[in-house]
């Protein structure tokens, strides 16, 4: 799904800095190519510059350096009124002495639309996002989740290409999160615009996006769909950010068919896949998620590595089993196991041994 | 033994204290010079002599309406009060000042004479003890009329001669008396003239004529100020005031002695004290009204002492070295041709003619 | 109907009617929060409330001619006070009676005051007649008339005994009426003369120049309440400090100061002639009169417009401004569709308390207003502090008041009083 054509991009970050006070980079060296109709989320912890790049592709911050495309065209210095992008904010900002209706018509008056249009385009708008009902309401009588949608109607009504959303489930309960973050997947599909969607829950954009870029310290840690960044992260960053992650510590002994043998600080071996090791004697940090990990021999190939492991804890948590482990060293080292009619719960001071397919294990950076 | 000791102390102190308080006496006046002179000639010696402790209010300017308000509200603060005369006589006729016998309650002059014929006209009111008498006159900025400085205080009328601005106070007071003689109005007819609606109106029209260039003031300091930032090149206040900028201040101005009103500005007693404090009051009055002390005022501040006998002890400035008699109001050089405010007449028509003045104002 | 029935039946666990049991627990915490707002209750009723209600009893109030001259003033009610001629020897009698009484009281010069309001000369005539009345004995001396009348010719004008008849009324409308220039007279209410009508003319002047100020005030105070709002918060620190900074001086020498700067020989017109923009003799006239008050003024009350509005613009976040203009507005309608309406609460706010400061303002208005530039509260000023007229004070007063309570009825109907916050 990624492109490779940068010239097809509908939005195009290219080389894009950011400094807010000309001695430290927020976002350094942002390139980011989003083709038409996509929906990329930007995920990141706290303050890694997500806010920042929306923020600029708006038109409300100017880049420091580098150049935003939008469209094909550089909108560097096109102020933000003259872009046509829909935003959503995080407080959602309807404007609190406009009722409904009038904060949906306010974008279609400044566009200079007749009255009967712009009525009939809030109502179409309105009973979009089912809020036909509530028109002459005021925000303030509205609730939380209502108030979210009348604000994507709101950034929908006047048809922009291009659609910004900051985190804008942030406020919401968790239900009502689930349920609106189907809503606006669907009607972004539907409408077929292209959304550039901010958040820091790493579900919410797992299940809405179609790529998922991971920011970290101002750069783009790796951007790909929500399978492969789960299952293929590209470095321990993404490993540990994005689901629930073990680690191991050690160095490459050999690299071979795709396979490197890794001798773990506790002088354990095992097989891993090279991710970000190309040579025998790096250091490296090996990642494997819990529900891949396995302790019943039989389902393991006979050939592979085996490492023993103490219960240190069990956890019921019903459709899974949550194990702790002491393993090579780590004392938090997680397996989980799905809840069947056949399947073993551990004990507390249990020995046992575990191991993992090559592929599930993946050695990056240290 | 020692806890029963300090607990006597302790009392004795306390009562002591409680004497001390009650020995004390709130003294309401203009504060600035004035105050200071009161301060130096009656205060200071009155502390030293019984030990008394004066409080200084400087609220004289409001002192009538405050009176009023303490006496309705049932409790009076203040035990000796500087008015003018004017204000004297309304507090008298309003019941919030005492009475006072001069010849029993204050002090012959050093020869004998009863305090009623050392004072003589100027005890004007039954409840009002003369202090010193001011005169409301002219200065002007000798740099500023030109090669014929003023002596007439027509001069203040004519715009031709002295072109320029000037400084009235904002109230019809003197200014209707000064408008009337210099239209022509001999100087024992003003008040019949001043009495009838045809002759406020001429005064009036007189005023019109200079209207534009006048700079009305409310304060006493306002004059003074004008003249020293050479806003207006003349200006009517009070006497000492034009003293401290000429002789103190060193500024350009001269006295335009010509027409000064005369005025008077002494103590009242509010009614209503109770016995300790009304006798407290009563002396110091017999001392701060006595011969001597009216005398040694003028040190301070060049107004002229209400007692005949005063005139002759009046010696020269405390700071300045200079004789103070020669900047009296009433020294006969400067007293050639003066004027007598007339209480009776404003008592009955200031109202009246305030409304009109401030109507014609607004014009 | 059954619903009805139903919510009448509602019980409460302890077995009392709903209702009446909500209704006794919200009568417990009415109390709570009563004895909580106690204090503020008291101080309000003591320093304001009760204040406000002696002003405007005082400005009615009139039994002073009643109290001192009872029996001359029933003996008056047979007297035709439109015929003409004098009255009658018992009214001479009754007069001389209580004056005599009111010599000893010494309340012969209060009631003389008090009539020279209306007429000049009752205060002499009082306090002249009194030297000579007490003496006279009420049984012996009698008749009267011609003796008083020898007394004082005025004595004999049947004008004088009108004006002690019409103002003998308990109750009267006379300082209302004096407060919009007319008078009571025998006849009924009447105009003042021409030459002495000034109040009226004082109170629209004062409500015109407190609006003018009040605009210059919301013209001044928006942009910077909206940069203070916007700065960051160690150099909004600093300009609020500069805002304030006019408190720290006393309102006297603030006022004095603006003489200073705008007299003739000040320091705007020194410097205007030093730039050659004015010639020497032609400096401006910027104080004593409207324009002085109008400046004066304005930078007085220039902080009660900056806080209110501050205070209401630093809670409109700013994400509203970036919503309209993502939506596609211009700078201009994002900030009047959207920005301005919402700060108008705390215009509302600023300009109610500057107005209502300004109404109320004598101190500048006296020094830097000159003849034109002065307000109604320097007439109440006079009235009580000079004249001691407190009863005509009282009733420009309370006009004052009404001034300001109509106004805020209008502003209540324009704008809504709810619409009106301080942060
Ligand atoms: N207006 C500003 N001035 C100075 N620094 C800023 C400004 N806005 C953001 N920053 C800094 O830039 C960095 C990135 O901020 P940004 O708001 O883009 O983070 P974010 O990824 O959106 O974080 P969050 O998930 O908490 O919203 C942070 O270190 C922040 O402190
Ligand atoms: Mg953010």
């Amino acid at each position: 799904m990624a492109l490779d054509n940068s010239r097809d991009a509908f939005v195009q970050f290219n080389r894009v800095q950011k400094s807010y006070d000309g001695e430290t980079l927020v976002v350094k060296d942002l390139n980011l190519d989003i083709p038409k109709g996509e929906f990329l989320t930007m995920l990141g912890p706290s303050g890694s510059g997500k806010t920042t790049c929306l923020m600029m592709l708006a038109g409300f911050e100017t880049a420091t350096h580098g150049d935003i495309m939008l469209d094909g065209v550089s909108i560097n210095n096109i102020p933000p009124h003259k872009r046509g992008i829909g935003m959503v904010f995080q407080n959602y900002a309807l404007f609190p002495h406009m009722t409904i209706a009038e904060n949906l018509s306010f974008p279609l008056e400044v566009r200079k639309m007749g009255k009967s249009e712009r009525e009939e385009k809030v109502k179409r708008a309105l009973d979009m996002v089912e809020m036909g009902a509530f028109g002459g309401r005021r925000p303030a009588q509205l609730s939380g989740g209502q108030q979210q949608r009348v604000a994507l109607a709101r950034a929908l009504v006047f048809e922009p290409e291009l659609v910004l959303m900051d985190e804008p489930l942030g406020a919401l309960d968790k239900q009502l999160r689930e349920k609106m973050q189907f809503e606006i997947t669907d009607l972004a599909h539907r409408l077929g615009i292209t959304v550039v969607y901010v958040t820091h829950d790493q579900t919410e954009a797992l299940t809405m996006s179609d790529r998922v870029a991971v920011f970290n310290d101002g750069r783009i840690q790796q951007i790909a769909p929500p399978d492969a960044l789960y299952e293929e992260p590209e470095n321990s960053f993404v490993a540990q950010f994005i689901g629930e992650n073990n680690t191991l510590e050690g160095v490459v002994k050999e690299i071979s068919n795709g396979r490197a043998l890794v001798q773990l600080d506790s002088g354990d071996l095992i097989d891993c896949k090279p991710i970000n090791v190309s040579e025998p004697g790096q250091r490296t940090r090996v990642s494997i998620r819990p529900e891949r990990v396995e302790f019943h021999k039989d389902r393991l190939s006979p050939d592979a590595h085996l490492l023993k492991a103490t219960v240190k804890e069990f956890i019921y948590m019903g459709d899974i089993f949550r194990t702790r482990l002491s393993v090579a060293g780590n004392d938090d080292f997680i397996i989980k196991s799905r809840n069947a009619p056949d399947q073993v719960r551990l004990q507390p001071g249990q020995e046992i041994e575990i191991g993992w397919l090559a592929d599930d294990c993946r050695a990056l950076d240290a | 033994m020692k806890f029963t000791k300090t607990l006597l102390a302790t009392t004795a102190l306390t009562v002591a204290a409680g004497a001390v308080a009650a020995q004390e006496m709130t003294i309401v006046s203009w504060g600035g010079a004035y105050s200071k002179s009161q301060l130096k000639a009656y205060h200071e010696p009155y502390s030293a002599k019984t030990g008394v402790t004066i409080i200084n209010d400087d609220s004289s300017a409001e002192a009538v309406a405050k009176l009023r308000a303490m006496n309705e509200a049932g409790n009076v603060t203040w035990d000796v009060v500087d008015v003018v005369a004017a204000d004297a006589m309304r507090l008298c006729d309003e019941g919030l000042a005492m009475e006072i016998d001069a010849d029993t309650q204050l002090a012959p002059a050093p020869d004998g004479t009863p305090a009623s014929e050392d004072f003589g006209d100027l005890l004007v009111s039954d409840c009002f003890i003369p202090q010193i008498v001011y005169s409301t006159t002219f200065g002007y900025r000798t740099d500023l009329v030109g090669d014929t400085p003023p002596t007439s205080v027509c001069a203040v009328f004519d715009l031709e001669n002295y072109p320029g601005k000037r400084s009235l106070e904002k109230r019809p007071i003197n200014n209707m008396e000064w408008a009337l003689l210099c239209d022509g109005v001999a100087k024992e007819d003003v008040y019949d003239v001043l009495e009838t609606p045809e002759g406020q109106d001429r005064a009036l029209a007189k005023l019109d004529t200079i209207k534009d260039s006048v700079v009305w003031w409310s304060a006493g300091a306002d004059t003074p100020q004008l003249l020293a930032d050479g806003e207006v090149i003349m200006g009517s206040t009070y006497n000492g005031r034009l003293f401290s900028v000429i002789e103190e201040q060193k500024q350009p101005v001269a006295m335009l002695w010509d027409a000064q009103v005369f005025d008077l500005d002494g103590w009242i007693i509010p009614a209503g004290l109770s016995e300790e404090r009304k006798q407290r009051a009563l002396d110091y009055i017999y001392f701060a009204t006595d011969t001597q002390r009216l005398a040694d005022q003028a040190k301070y501040i060049s107004y002229g002492p209400a007692r005949a006998s005063s005139a002759p002890l009046v010696g020269k400035h405390e700071e300045l070295g200079i004789d103070m008699a020669p900047h009296m109001p009433t020294d006969p050089n400067n007293a050639k041709n003066t004027f007598l405010y007339n209480y009776e007449f404003w008592a009955d028509y200031r109202d009246d003619i305030d409304a009109k003045f401030q109507a014609w104002l607004a014009k | 109907m059954t619903d009805q029935t139903a919510g009448q039946d509602m019980i409460a666990a302890d077995g009392m009617p709903l209702k009446k049991s909500l209704a006794k627990s919200l009568q417990r915490e009415k109390m709570r929060a009563l004895m909580l707002i106690a204090p503020l209750l008291i101080f309000v009723l003591i320093t304001f409330i009760f204040p406000i209600g002696s002003m405007l009893f005082r400005s009615v109030e009139n039994s002073i001619v009643q109290d001192t001259l009872p029996k001359t003033v029933v003996a008056l009610q047979d007297w035709d006070e439109l015929s003409g001629e004098l009255p009658d020897e018992a009214v001479f009698t009754a007069f001389v009676e209580d004056f005599i009484i009111a010599v000893e009281n010494k309340e012969h010069t209060r009631i003389g005051s008090r009539l020279n309001y209306e007429v000049s000369g009752m205060s002499s005539l009082f306090r002249k007649s009194a030297r000579k009345v007490k003496k006279w004995d009420p049984v012996q001396d009698a008749p009267f008339r011609d003796k008083l009348i020898d007394v004082d010719k005025d004595w004999g004008d049947p004008a004088t005994w009108s004006i002690i008849k019409t103002h003998s009324v308990k109750y009267t409308n006379g300082y209302f009426l004096n407060a919009i220039d007319m008078q009571r007279t025998a006849e009924g209410a009447q105009a003042q003369p021409e030459d002495k009508q000034i109040l009226i003319k004082l109170f629209i002047r004062t409500v015109k120049m407190s609006l003018i100020i009040t605009g210059m005030c919301i013209l001044l105070g928006y942009p910077v309440a909206w940069i203070l709002a916007n700065l960051p918060n160690r150099s909004a620190n600093m300009l609020m400090i500069l805002v304030l900074l006019p408190f720290w001086t006393s309102l006297l020498v603030r006022t004095s100061a603006w003489k200073v700067m705008l007299q003739n020989q000040g320091v705007i017109n020194d410097t205007l002639v030093w730039l050659g923009l004015v010639s020497n003799d032609a400096r401006l006239e910027i104080i004593n009169n409207q324009f002085g008050t109008i400046t004066a003024m304005t930078h007085i009350l220039l902080p009660f417009m900056i806080l209110p509005m501050y205070s209401v613009m630093q809670t409109i976040p700013p994400s509203y401004l970036r919503a309209a203009k993502s939506l596609g507005a211009t700078n201009w309608t994002a900030f009047w569709r959207v920005y301005f309406p919402q700060s108008i609460p705390g215009i509302g706010a600023g300009s109610i308390l500057v107005f209502i400061l300004a109404i109320g303002y004598y101190i500048t208005p006296e020094i830097v207003g000159g003849t034109d530039g002065v307000f109604i509260s320097n007439r109440i000023a006079y009235h009580i502090s000079s004249s001691l007229n407190w009863g005509l004070a009282a009733a420009l007063g309370a006009i004052l008041l009404a001034v300001v309570l109509v106004l805020y009825w209008a502003y209540d109907k324009i704008v809504g009083i709810d619409n009106v916050k301080l942060g």
